[in-house]
């Protein structure tokens, strides 16, 4: 499995990753080396086999529908990089 | 001057609760150690000074109140994946290093309820994604037993900091072998549990379905103890399994007479990038002891393991291209500078805040995730899985116990893998199945073996066991440490 650099540029925008272009040569052969060790699991047939999501047949937990999260806004926003008002600060987005 | 770094937990615990030491004496005296041998070693990232003296006073208290749990008093350190209310949790990237957590793991919070004093926040490869604890925005650890070595990864500081006797215990976690090869690497014993035992709330996600933390300390006997105060049921982590707890040292002591040990016959194996010879040699002897003890050893069968690697390097960087989409320099962690739009936001501060290693399995994953291909990859791993814990169901109705190597050889040196990240993975082949199944597994230290550079360094066995059944590997690991002393045994500069 080959990874070229037109691919990685495409991985790294999906990805939300900038990446330098000096960089982008060393990632391609990185990838393509790990996939090439992935594809090792080609050799074996899965035909059938029930995929694992949970090492035990549990199904997920529900609760019930009440409050359970307390008010910490302030706490947490002043941990933010960027606040006015309550609310997290971005650049603009609509022009 | 009191050596009580050359005293377990076990004993630290007891002399604490007999009133032959007080915690704040104990606090300073580790605190000391760190302060004086740290610097050769890089094994925290944040001392916790202040906070850990506090907590000893109030411990002192308690103690002298009376009917004060067993851990009361004992300093310890926590890997810092954990979040920990009002202290730093960097979690090894630069992406965290102004993070100031808001709240408490439950880990941290269980460990603080138990009266556990917190030292500070151990080094570990950024976000878990190591096994070299070269990775870390804070540097390389250094093994204690060699400073040229790596002390092994993910958790490598914790396993640094117990090995050094910096400070008598640490927590870690253990996706891929994170607790076992550094505890192997640098001559401690770790414990990682049952998939959903010990609960995941504030222990920062690397790969959901894998990640589990435990103890690493200085015997196993150790380990029952802090195993007892981080293991429960807690509602805040939707995997965490409602299921009792039993006391873990309560079964420490029970005979090994008839125990039966298998042992994968694929591990045993000569082939290449296998067992050094070394390593197998002092794997042997251990066993041999074991028989001695009465237990019974059988070849067993494990066809799938040799897949392991190759299915958690689609599991593991999917899960975490998943997880570590939350870092998006919006509502905390690194910010890049002058943001052009809200796109160069979110790109430049990952791009810059995140290091090589979590790029490429950022990368990985999303390719492994993105359109078309998921079938050819996250499926078809998720349905290997499914024989590779297959194989261990049918193996434990066979034997009793698992035993492995830890590690293909010992602690390599710093900088011989950074420029591979293949051969770097394989040195995990001999844990990853394990977390792949979400059983519990141990590594013991049972002897030295060189390295590729000639240096004797340690070697670590790993005991494997069936869903929940730690006590078995704590008993089966303490066992073996009454008549061993590798794991009392300090490294030469920290003596």
């Amino acid at each position: 499995m080959s990874i070229e650099v037109d691919e990685v540029k495409k991985i790294a925008k999906l990805a939300c990753l900038s990446v330098d272009d000096a960089d982008l040569p060393s990632y391609a052969t990185n990838l393509s080396n790990i996939l090439d060790l992935v594809a090792q699991m080609n050799a074996i047939d899965t035909t059938g086999v029930t995929p694992m999501s949970h090492p035990f047949d549990v199904v997920q937990r529900l609760r019930e529908d009440v409050v359970t999260e307390t008010d910490r806004r302030e706490e947490f926003q002043a941990i933010a990089p960027n606040t006015e008002d309550g609310l997290y600060l971005v650049p603009k987005v609509i022009e | 001057m009191s050596m009580y770094h050359t005293k377990s937990v076990t004993e630290l615990s007891a002399m604490l609760q007999a009133g032959e030491v007080s915690s704040v004496e104990l606090t300073q005296y580790f605190l000391e150690r760190i302060k004086s041998s740290d610097d050769k070693l890089n094994s925290f990232i944040t001392v916790c000074e202040e906070d850990a003296l506090a907590q000893a006073k109030e411990s002192d208290e308690k103690l002298k109140a009376g009917n004060a749990p067993a851990l009361t008093g004992v300093p310890i350190a926590h890997k810092d994946i954990f979040c920990t209310d009002g202290v730093k949790t960097s979690c090894g990237s630069k992406m965290l290093d102004n993070f100031i957590s808001p709240y408490d793991a439950t880990v941290v919070a269980n460990m603080r309820n138990a009266g556990v004093v917190m030292l500070g926040k151990t080094n570990m490869d950024e976000f878990a994604m190591g096994s070299s604890n070269e990775t870390s925005f804070y540097g390389v650890v250094k093994n204690p037993w060699n400073l040229k070595a790596v002390p092994g990864g993910s958790s490598g500081g914790s396993a640094a900091a117990v090995s050094a006797r910096l400070a008598p215990a640490s927590t870690g976690t253990d996706t891929g072998g994170s607790i076992r090869q550094p505890a192997a690497f640098c001559g401690i014993t770790g414990l990682k549990p049952t998939y959903g035992r010990v609960s995941r709330f504030g222990m920062i996600a690397f790969a959901s379905s894998l990640d589990q933390a435990g103890p690493m300390g200085q015997s196993a006997s150790d380990c029952a103890l802090l195993l007892n105060a981080m293991a429960g049921f807690d509602e805040k982590d939707s995997t965490s399994i409602e299921k009792e707890v039993p006391d873990y040292s309560a079964d420490l002591d029970k005979p090994l007479q008839g125990l039966r040990i298998g042992l994968p016959k694929e591990y045993f194996a000569h082939s290449e990038g296998g067992m050094d010879a070394e390593v197998e040699a002092t794997i042997k002897a251990a066993l041999d002891q074991y028989q001695a003890m009465g237990a019974e050893l059988i070849e067993i069968e494990l066809p799938n393991s040799g897949i392991s690697v190759p299915v958690y390097y689609v599991v593991a960087p999917a899960e975490c291209s998943t997880n570590l989409s939350r870092f998006d320099g919006v509502r905390y962690g690194y910010r890049c500078e002058d943001p052009k739009d809200l796109n160069d936001l979110y790109t430049r501060s990952r791009g810059e805040a995140f290091g090589a290693e979590v790029q490429r399995r950022i990368m990985v994953g999303t390719y492994a995730l993105s359109s078309g291909y998921y079938d050819a990859y996250y499926l078809k791993a998720q349905q290997l899985r499914h024989l590779i814990s297959d194989d261990f169901t049918r193996a434990y109705e066979k034997v009793d116990v698992i035993m492995a190597p830890a590690t293909p050889e010992t602690a390599f040196n710093i900088g011989e893998k950074t420029d591979d990240p293949i051969s770097m993975y394989l040195s995990d082949i001999y844990t990853i199945a394990v977390n792949l199944a979400g059983i519990p597994a141990m590594s013991i230290p049972v002897g030295f073996a060189n390295n590729s550079s000639g240096e004797s360094m340690p070697v670590g066995m790993q005991i494997i066991g069936n869903h929940f059944e730690e006590a078995k590997l704590l008993n089966v690991a303490h066992k073996y440490q009454q008549v061993t002393d590798w794991h009392t045994r300090l490294p030469e500069e920290f003596k």
